[in-house]
């Protein structure tokens, strides 16, 4: 931030005064004095790039700005061998570097970017995890399986495993009316959005972490991922014991499908990375880190967006829809994410996205 | 750490934080990785910022939600309200996720916080900065900062018992990953394959040479011609010369008097008063000029110790 002075409202001088380049005493000045003005040139075109207005630059500056930047180089390359004068150079320094960030950083802006990342490269860095996701599939019915089992053998497990928000009513030995009661369509949506708020930003919290944590740990990413399978083993133990297995898991289904796949996502980007990091074959460990971080990012952007699906479906259909309807939804939900991530931009030759 | 004090000891640190970046048409370009304690300071102003634009804002919210009555529970909230809830609960989400990520997007790579202490982010392979890289940095926030802080306070209660005492090392190794590598990468620099850079802004200074002193030897105010031996001249290296440059720019008379008389001292010449800068600019002036014809001939004197 500069800070306001009454220079601001009078208009620069077009043309400075050209430098008296004969009164230097000193060869390396001498030599400074007669490419000053186009370091302050591109310095200029370089100062309304970072503030963003593009618009303001004429076709010249932007042809100009490489011939501009290579002369700076090769200005910092000769006063190096040739000056000792520590302000020249530190300038020309912190000039070519902001140069560089320009010339070499074509940015696309985040429309852009987005249109790319949903036509493909999404579905893409998908695929490419694929090994990843089937670990964490596998390891989330192992869950599951493992929650039913040990509920059904000793029902004091349903109380260690259920977080207490969920054992409300719904507890072991309750009558089949009092689970019914829980799987009830509402009369109305008051309430409903702002339901759906909170879920998303805690799921979204969720698996941000489990995101971070599979890069963390690996291992502990898979124990999250079984615990929470294994609470959802237990509950449906409980629906079936009194044959509301197929009510349940239309009510699960729902949002189900796109929650249980985005947290699936979540713990499989992190593992990738782990995973990567293990093993990073020919490349070297940084590099495979950062390929494999990369990838996983963008998987993340998916999930966050995919949870937003969720916690939608979450408040509205889930509570308001009936019995056939949330099977439905919830089906056709999870076909049409597969078909986006699987079938979908498979023919497409992939864009640069380095 | 003890605190460098020789001039060579400084440069040795500052040395190590520089970098050397081939570009692709050839040209080695200069870089240095941001200290870690600017990083830190970035940080902290970073946070300070977020806080104080999410509490605003809630503050607002809060503010007109105020005039209607608060009811038990989610589901009895009107509806109003309950849209005022939403907005609430999504702005907080998205400013402290989407912070970082939106102004590291930015033509310049830095948050508020990096810009005022000049820092950037860049890609450590030399290649562009991808919006991928920028969203795996920021993703790792949490297990890097969140959680260690939060087991700080909570560990030492003892309520984990020896499980916690693991977790908070556990967590202190992330904490601390920017202390194990000697790129001073975070863990979300690792796998985002980024690194942090000094960006500082600089203006062109004046030359020297071509005013007062420095540029014919002779004072403006008494016409004394000043004009040093070889010998004189090559007690000094350049270290020295960048120290005399300095305190000839900032001006400051009494820096320049006790810099005069230091050097009078040192080559025995008899320390008059009243044209202080005049001997300073011809000094600096001819021992640039000796220094850098030296260098041209590839003998290079770094400092008077040399």
């Amino acid at each position: 931030m500069k800070a306001p002075t009454l220079s601001m409202f009078t208009r620069k001088a077009e043309i400075e005064a050209t430098p008296d380049i004969e009164a230097a005493a000193l060869r390396s000045d001498r030599f400074r004095l007669q490419r000053e003005g186009e370091w302050r040139r591109l310095e200029d075109i370089l100062h309304r790039l970072e503030k963003g207005k593009l618009r303001k630059l004429s076709d010249k500056d932007v042809l100009e700005l490489p011939a501009l930047y290579r002369m700076a180089a090769s200005s910092l390359a000769v006063a190096r061998e040739t000056s000792l004068d520590s302000a020249t150079l530190t300038y020309l320094e912190s000039l070519v570097q902001r140069a560089w960030f320009q010339v070499y950083g074509p940015r696309y802006g985040l429309t852009t970017w987005l249109r790319q990342f949903l036509g493909g490269n999404l579905s893409r860095a998908i695929r490419e995890i694929w090994l990843d996701i089937c670990v964490a599939l596998f390891v989330m019915v192992m869950g599951t399986i493992a929650g039913w089992l040990l509920v059904a053998r000793d029902v004091e497990w349903y109380y260690s495993l259920v977080p207490t928000q969920f054992t409300d009513s719904r507890v072991p030995g309750a009558s089949r009316e009092v689970l019914m009661e829980s799987l009830k369509v509402e009369e109305s949506a008051s309430g409903m959005s702002a339901f759906a708020a909170q879920l998303f930003t805690n799921n979204a919290g969720v698996s941000i972490l489990a995101f971070a944590l599979g890069f963390a740990f690996g291992i502990p990413s898979l124990l999250l991922l079984i615990y929470n399978m294994a609470v959802l083993g237990a509950m449906l133990w409980l629906f079936s014991s009194q044959d509301l297995t197929w009510e349940f898991a239309a009510w699960l289904s729902v949002h189900g499908t796109t929650e249980l796949f985005a947290i699936l996502l979540a713990g499989a980007a992190g593992m990738h990375i782990g995973r990567k990091m293990a093993f990073p074959g020919h490349k070297s460990i940084l590099a495979a880190a950062a390929e494999g971080g990369r990838r996983g990012a963008q998987v993340m952007v998916g999930v966050v967006l995919m949870l937003v699906f969720a916690a939608l479906l979450e408040a509205f259909p889930r509570q308001l829809a009936g019995q056939e309807a949330r099977a439905i939804i919830g089906i056709f939900m999870l076909l049409f994410w597969l078909a986006y991530f699987f079938v979908y931009g498979r023919d497409k030759t992939a864009e640069d996205t380095a | 750490m003890s605190s460098p004090s020789l001039p060579s000891q400084i440069r040795d640190r500052r040395a190590r934080r520089q970098r050397i970046m081939v570009t692709p048409e050839g040209v080695a370009l200069p870089l240095s990785i941001g200290s870690r304690g600017a990083r830190a300071g970035a940080l902290i102003l970073d946070l300070l910022i977020l806080s104080i634009a999410t509490l605003s804002l809630s503050l607002i919210i809060f503010g007109t939600a105020l005039g209607t009555r608060i009811e038990e529970g989610l589901a009895g909230l009107p509806g109003s309200l309950e849209f005022l809830f939403v907005v609430w609960s999504l702005m907080w989400f998205f400013a402290w996720n989407g912070y970082f990520m939106f102004f590291e997007m930015g033509p310049r790579g830095a948050t508020p916080g990096k810009r005022i202490v000049g820092l950037r982010v860049a890609s450590r392979d030399g290649g562009r900065l991808t919006p991928e890289a920028i969203v795996a940095r920021n993703l790792l926030r949490d297990v890097e900062l969140f959680l260690p802080l939060v087991m700080l306070l909570v560990t030492p209660s003892g309520d984990g018992g020896a499980a916690g005492w693991a977790a908070l090392l556990w967590f202190l190794v992330f904490l601390l990953f920017p202390f194990f590598n000697k790129d001073s990468m975070r863990a979300g620099d690792l796998i985002a394959g980024t690194w942090v850079l000094d960006a500082p802004k600089q203006k062109l200074a004046a030359t020297l040479s071509t005013e007062g002193a420095a540029a014919d030897g002779s004072s403006a105010v008494t016409g004394a011609a000043y004009k040093f031996g070889d010998d004189e001249l090559s007690i000094y290296g350049e270290h020295e010369l960048q120290t005399l440059e300095r305190v000839l720019r900032d001006g400051r008379q009494d820096a320049i008097d006790a810099v005069a008389e230091t050097i009078c001292r040192k080559i025995g010449w008899e320390a008059g008063s009243g044209d202080e800068r005049a001997f300073l600019e011809a000094f600096y002036a001819q021992l640039r000029a000796k220094l850098e014809s030296d260098m041209r001939f590839g003998k290079r004197k770094a400092d008077k110790f040399s």
